[in-house]
């Protein structure tokens, strides 16, 4: 395929226009898009390109996530747009208690086809209510897909997915990635959900990573191999549902695994895989399973509090030496 | 209005097939055969049949918590109903979702709600996807004057009114949410005011005239059809059960209780007016009353001879591509 280098938000952007094109179902919706194309410009050219169907809605979370819901169950394929995903707490029940759970109660009489787009993560200096990574608790709630894209090339082929799907999806997207820039295919692709990437080939560690983490994991792979260990990469892309496969061949292989994400670690998503991974590859495993995440306090404001509270290269090298008795 | 007398009777089977259902409810979950939790809309007959007699087959309809006359008034199956109350394979949702979960998209019915207000953002979406397409429909959200003092319903009715959706919003003031009477938690009497404040049309009606709470609906779904927006309607009524049932009830009197039900009763109000018009004659009413006890009495062998979904359908219908409860691998 034809490739050139675009960021993530045009990567974002370029799949949006090919879907929108493609079924004129779609629409998007949330705070203040029109006038900036998306805060983060990921909706660049849309407002122009399709009048009427990216749309400002008043401050309200709920009516928003509702209007997605309703719509959904009435023939449209919305995207709801979150603004910062921080604010997925203003409407958490038109979220959890009720588009995840509609199809299930009416004993599955409708679709969901509707994606909740999150912008989430630290490092902007943006404090405890615009900084959050909330992935896990829509993992724990059943009705709703979560997928968590790296690379632009993955958001490209994530969010067309997303959009084809019939069910609810939660997809976030790290704020520091929207300019990221990578390969990205310029003809249409889709990139299946719940499958994941070896995105670098070892044979002495796995990572596991999704979103910022796989950067994190791309660096600390770098600094490994100086030191001799040769780390392998699995961007999970989708957290539900798992890619359980790609993760069992990478550890039968390594015998090591190191989770990373950016989100808090206590009852993180590590947590989940943790104990997916003990409980179906206990005798693939020479070392107890690591985790790196953020530290356990709300994302503080100041850069050097923030800084310190965030999993860095560093604790990624650090836990794999730990795992590898290295 | 201009209804005929076949019109007219057509409501009137519908409030008594409300009765009767809700009835044979409390009687089966008293029994200890409708497993959960039920809440019954006795007394509330002529706000749901009011309304939805103004509805098209196409249109929506969000209930609550205490749905099962919107339900029928909408057009439901009694036999799908029942069988769902009963945890039956053959109820609407298979047994997964039981009295407060019952929908029927297939008549627009979005959902019975457990969450109070919680119809109302649902509702918003379903008008803004009629914008969407360009068609006629409206969609009517039931919600009571305990939801109304919820957030969501602040944000839904602003933006229905900014954007014109057709909508219709529909209060049932029955007195009392749960335990605490409407005058200790709502700030005014007639909920209706509250419209003003989103520059939409307001009207307080006697909600147990099935008449009164008609004209509204129908002005309302009228102004809805020609795009021109919103109606919020107040229907006054009153709640003849507890909350649920075995509501102990010890928040009110018999004496306020009985009070509405001797001389309010919705069916009874209607009943007489259909003699003294001579719509009908006692005895014909009579009738409607035996004809509707037959019918549900099908309804609850259809239900009691169903059989229980297996415990492993528990894990079905949760996504369209399924995982089983999530798990893939």
């Amino acid at each position: 395929m034809k490739e050139r280098i675009i960021s993530a938000s045009a990567a974002l952007a370029e799949a949006l226009h090919e879907e929108m094109t493609r079924d004129e179902r779609i629409f998007i919706i949330g705070e203040d898009l029109v006038s900036h194309e998306g805060i983060f410009g990921q909706f660049k050219g849309l407002p122009q390109k399709f009048p009427g169907r990216v749309i400002d809605a008043p401050i309200s979370e709920s009516a928003i996530a509702g209007v997605g819901l309703g719509s959904a169950l009435t023939g449209m394929r919305p995207i709801v747009d979150m603004h910062f995903s921080d604010f997925v707490t203003c409407c958490m029940d038109e979220l959890c208690n009720q588009a995840a759970k509609i199809r299930y109660m009416s004993g599955g009489q409708v679709t969901v086809p509707m994606v909740i787009w999150c912008p989430d993560g630290a490092g902007l200096r943006a404090a405890a209510q615009h900084s959050q990574s909330l992935e896990a608790w829509f993992v724990h709630t059943p009705g709703l897909k979560v997928v968590v894209p790296s690379e632009p090339a993955d958001v490209k082929g994530l969010i067309k997915s997303a959009l084809r799907d019939d069910d609810p999806v939660m997809f976030f997207q790290h704020k520091q990635l929207f300019a990221r820039q990578g390969h990205v295919p310029e003809e249409p692709y889709l990139i299946p959900l719940g499958q994941a990437a070896v995105k670098r080939e070892g044979k002495d560690v796995t990572l596991l990573c999704y979103g910022s983490s796989y950067y994190l994991c791309q660096e600390a792979a770098r600094v490994l191999a100086d030191l001799k260990i040769d780390a392998e990469i699995v961007d999970l892309r989708t957290l539900k549902p798992l890619d359980m496969e790609t993760v069992a061949q990478s550890i039968r292989k390594t015998n090591r695994a190191v989770i990373v994400h950016e989100a808090c670690l206590t009852g993180g998503y590590g947590a989940e895989l943790a104990a997916r991974i003990q409980e179906e590859l206990f005798d693939y495993l020479d070392a107890p399973i690591k985790r790196v995440a953020a530290r356990d306090v709300p994302i503080p404001f100041s850069p050097g509090l923030e800084d310190y509270c965030l999993p860095k290269v560093s604790d990624v090298v650090a836990a794999v030496q730990a795992v590898t008795y290295k | 209005m201009a209804e005929d007398a076949k019109d007219l009777l057509g409501f009137y089977r519908t409030m008594v097939m409300v009765r009767q259902f809700e009835t044979m409810a409390a009687e089966y979950f008293a029994a200890g055969e409708i497993p959960g939790f039920i809440h019954l809309s006795i007394g509330q007959e002529a706000s749901s049949v009011g309304v939805c007699s103004c509805l098209r087959p196409d249109d929506y309809v969000a209930t609550t918590h205490r749905g099962h006359g919107h339900m029928i008034a909408k057009g439901a199956d009694l036999n799908k109903m029942t069988a769902e109350l009963f945890g039956k394979k053959t109820g609407y949702c298979k047994g997964k979702g039981g009295s407060m979960h019952i929908a029927d998209f297939s008549i627009g019915i979005l959902g019975a709600n457990g969450v109070v207000a919680g119809g109302l953002p649902i509702t918003a979406g379903a008008g803004f996807s009629i914008k969407m397409r360009k068609t006629d429909q409206v969609a009517v959200c039931f919600f009571g004057d305990g939801a109304s003092n919820r957030g969501p319903v602040h944000e839904v009715m602003n933006m229905a009114s900014v954007w014109k959706l057709p909508i219709l919003f529909v209060v049932e003031n029955n007195q009392w949410a749960s335990t605490t009477p409407q005058t200790a938690s709502g700030s005014v009497r007639d909920l209706s005011i509250r419209a003003a404040g989103y520059n939409m049309p307001g009207v307080s009606v006697d909600g147990n005239d099935v008449l009164a709470v008609r004209q509204a609906a129908q002005k309302a779904v009228e102004r809805a059809r020609k795009g021109d927006g919103p109606t919020f309607i107040e229907n006054k009524t009153y709640r003849i059960r507890g909350h649920f049932e075995g509501d102990p009830q010890k928040y009110r009197t018999e004496a306020e209780v009985d009070e509405w039900q001797k001389e309010k009763d919705p069916i009874d109000l209607f009943s007489r007016y259909l003699v003294k018009h001579k719509k009908s004659t006692k005895k014909g009413l009579e009738k409607i009353w035996a004809d509707a006890a037959i019918e549900l009495d099908k309804a609850v062998t259809f239900a009691k001879e169903s059989p229980f979904p297996e415990p492993e359908e528990a894990l079905e219908d949760l996504f369209v591509t399924d995982f089983k409860g999530g798990s893939p691998s």
